[in-house]
């Protein structure tokens, strides 16, 4: 039935794996509401740093603290979205190595599914929910006269940010079929470019601005449309209408990194034992 | 052919690359499986064995859809393994007895669980399956363990009941019995023998331990580098790997060896007791004849060829 479309097969397969960890993690509540709690402190440190940046000097490359509270809590939502629904892949290249990723591939679920859902950890809600925070605080105080479009926009923002870091987690787990400590440099992508991210690009040399915007195009989950929003230019001088494109370099990744998954999967050759 | 599994010149080939020294790195193929061709019928039993490292698991991940042959043609029920994986999956069940298919961290009864919404088992059915190999397999106590809590015995057949659950058509068991006590041992053949029996399960089991062969399988293929050296019944092995048996007579007092019993050939004697072996496809009923007639017989035995024997010479006469 559902096996006929690989998608919903897909889908089906990840909501029944996340749906049996949920339970699990709900078996003992006070340990999920702790660890959930101290995801949400060690990911807001990052913003505790900034605060006290700020009560230093009064902008940061230009920008108000709202404003930074705006990039930053933007490029965690981003972060956090594609961390709880597929942060557990990077343990695919262990599962590569000693061999256990075969019992997936006897399920008659899609592996990217059974992979993605590994171990799902509710309690990265942690990180979303202060990214939340971080962020409705910035909305609340940078000085843009919001519209529905604007609203609209920011939540376009968010979401083709996620799909960003999906699609880098997704290509991660697809290089470590080859590479099985791929982890790290993906690793340094997501949760490194998301602390980048976190600052105004005018702190960075062009350099690193143009390689976050044309290499590993990161600069699409908040840079470029958050800049838009602020009523700022765009630091490299590009027209106008590349700062809508999140959608559809968010979708090409996705593509890109879906390829490159099949690609790893097709030159999975087991291991000896 | 109309087989249920079907291998047709199937091989499988690995490129290994080799550290030789600084950056440097050599290539070279292991031919794990060397064309090999065979059918098992809808509902057979047949074991698959052969010495380390001779392609048995590499076929049974072929077999499954984990690895794709590199030639060579390659059905189960119709399906092409690596092909139709997903759709595979739901037809055949699988036991390795080196690592388990169930999730680590949970207890069997969440496993379960799981398998049956992955599998969609209908729940009549899922009852039914699950209480048979709670009851058979003795699960009862061990279903609210975390599958990382198992020994490694209890682990297998809670590995086992979970293959079995969707009623599978197939079920390829990789090494099922390794590490098992002799009481989970006869536990696990008596119950395959049921499953086999009553529901028409098609098994193909490789193991080290030749009693499970000998419990369960009219067929045996055996490997050996990669190609299949022999495919029929086990007496027919014993036929092959020269195989002899074996005539244990006491006599009324010590004598020397007995010569001249045709056919035969004394190998030992303690006291009254004397071994006298001869081929496994000869009668024995001559030999006895000519030791009854001339010899002071108080009691005789004929000793089967002992399979282990048969299987190691048959590896050794290949140079293993
Ligand atoms: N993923 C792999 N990469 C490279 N070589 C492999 C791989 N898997 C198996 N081999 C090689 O292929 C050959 C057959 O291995 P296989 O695991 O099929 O043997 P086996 O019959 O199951 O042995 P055992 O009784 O020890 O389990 C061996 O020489 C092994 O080194
Ligand atoms: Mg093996």
């Amino acid at each position: 039935m559902a096996d006929r479309f690989p998608v919903a097969a897909g889908l089906r397969g990840y909501a029944l794996v996340v749906a049996m960890w949920v339970r699990s993690t709900m078996a003992y509540r006070a340990s999920f509401a702790m660890t959930t709690i101290g995801n949400f402190a060690a990911s807001g440190l990052d913003f505790v740093a900034i605060l006290l940046m700020f009560s230093h000097i009064d902008a940061l490359g230009g920008f108000s603290l709202a404003e930074v509270a705006l990039l930053y809590g933007a490029t965690s939502c981003s972060l956090g979205l594609a961390d709880l629904t597929l942060g557990s892949m990077d343990r695919i290249g262990r599962r590569v190595r000693d061999g256990t990723f075969d019992t997936l591939l006897v399920r008659p679920v899609p592996v990217l599914a059974q992979v993605a859902a590994d171990r799902f950890a509710l309690r990265r809600l942690g990180r979303i929910g202060q990214g939340a925070l971080v962020l409705g605080w910035g909305v609340a105080h940078v000085d843009v006269a919001w519209t529905l479009p604007k609203g609209l926009f920011t939540v376009v923002m968010v979401v083709s940010g996620a799909a960003i870091f999906a699609s880098v987690f997704i290509a991660g787990a697809a290089f470590q079929f080859w590479a099985t400590e791929a982890a790290e440099v993906q690793n340094s992508f997501t949760y490194g470019g998301s602390t980048l991210l976190q600052y105004p690009p005018t702190v960075f040399a062009t350099e690193l601005v143009r390689g976050v915007t044309f290499v590993v195009p990161l600069a699409f989950v908040n840079w470029l449309p958050a800049l838009r929003l602020l009523g700022r230019d765009n630091p490299l001088g590009l027209p106008g209408w590349v700062d809508f494109c999140g959608p559809f370099v968010a979708l090409l990744m996705l593509t890109g990194a879906g390829l490159l998954w099949r690609v790893g999967l097709r030159s999975y050759r087991s291991t000896g034992s | 052919m109309d087989g249920f599994i079907e291998l047709d010149g199937v091989e499988k080939v690995f490129d290994v690359r080799r550290k030789a020294g600084f950056l440097r790195r050599e290539r070279h193929r292991v031919r794990a499986v060397d064309g090999i061709s065979f059918s098992v019928p809808r509902g057979g039993m047949v074991g698959y064995i052969g010495p380390n490292g001779a392609g048995k698991s590499t076929t049974i991940k072929m077999l499954t859809g984990i690895l794709t042959p590199s030639g060579g043609r390659l059905r189960v029920a119709g399906i092409d393994p690596s092909r139709e994986r997903t759709k595979l999956a739901h037809r055949i069940g699988v036991v390795f007895g080196q690592r388990t298919t169930l999730w680590w961290d949970l207890p069997l009864r969440d496993s379960y669980g799981l398998v049956r919404r992955m599998y969609r088992i209908p729940d009549g059915r899922y009852r039914a399956n699950l209480d048979r190999c709670v009851e058979l397999l003795d699960l009862g106590e061990l279903l609210d363990v975390p599958v990382r809590q198992l020994s490694l015995g209890q682990r297998m057949r809670g590995d086992i009941a979970a293959a079995l659950l969707h009623d599978p058509e197939v079920l390829y068991l990789d090494e099922p019995t390794i590490g098992l006590d002799v009481v989970s041992k006869a536990k696990v053949r008596q119950f395959l023998r049921e499953i086999n029996a009553e529901r028409g399960t098609t098994v193909l089991l490789t193991t080290h331990d030749l009693t499970d062969i000998e419990q369960l399988c009219k067929r045996v293929m055996v490997i050996d580098h990669g190609r299949l050296v022999y495919d029929g019944g086990l007496s027919g092995l014993h036929a092959t790997g020269g195989g002899e048996r074996t005539l244990v007579v006491d006599l009324e007092r010590e004598l020397p060896p007995i010569e001249d019993a045709p056919g035969a050939r004394t190998v030992k004697v303690a006291g009254p007791r004397q071994w006298l072996t001869f081929p496994a496809d000869h009668s024995a009923a001559p030999i006895v004849a000519a030791v009854a007639e001339r010899y002071p017989l108080v009691d005789l035995s004929i000793r089967e060829p002992d399979i282990e024997d048969v299987i190691a010479k048959m590896y050794a006469e290949r140079g293993v």
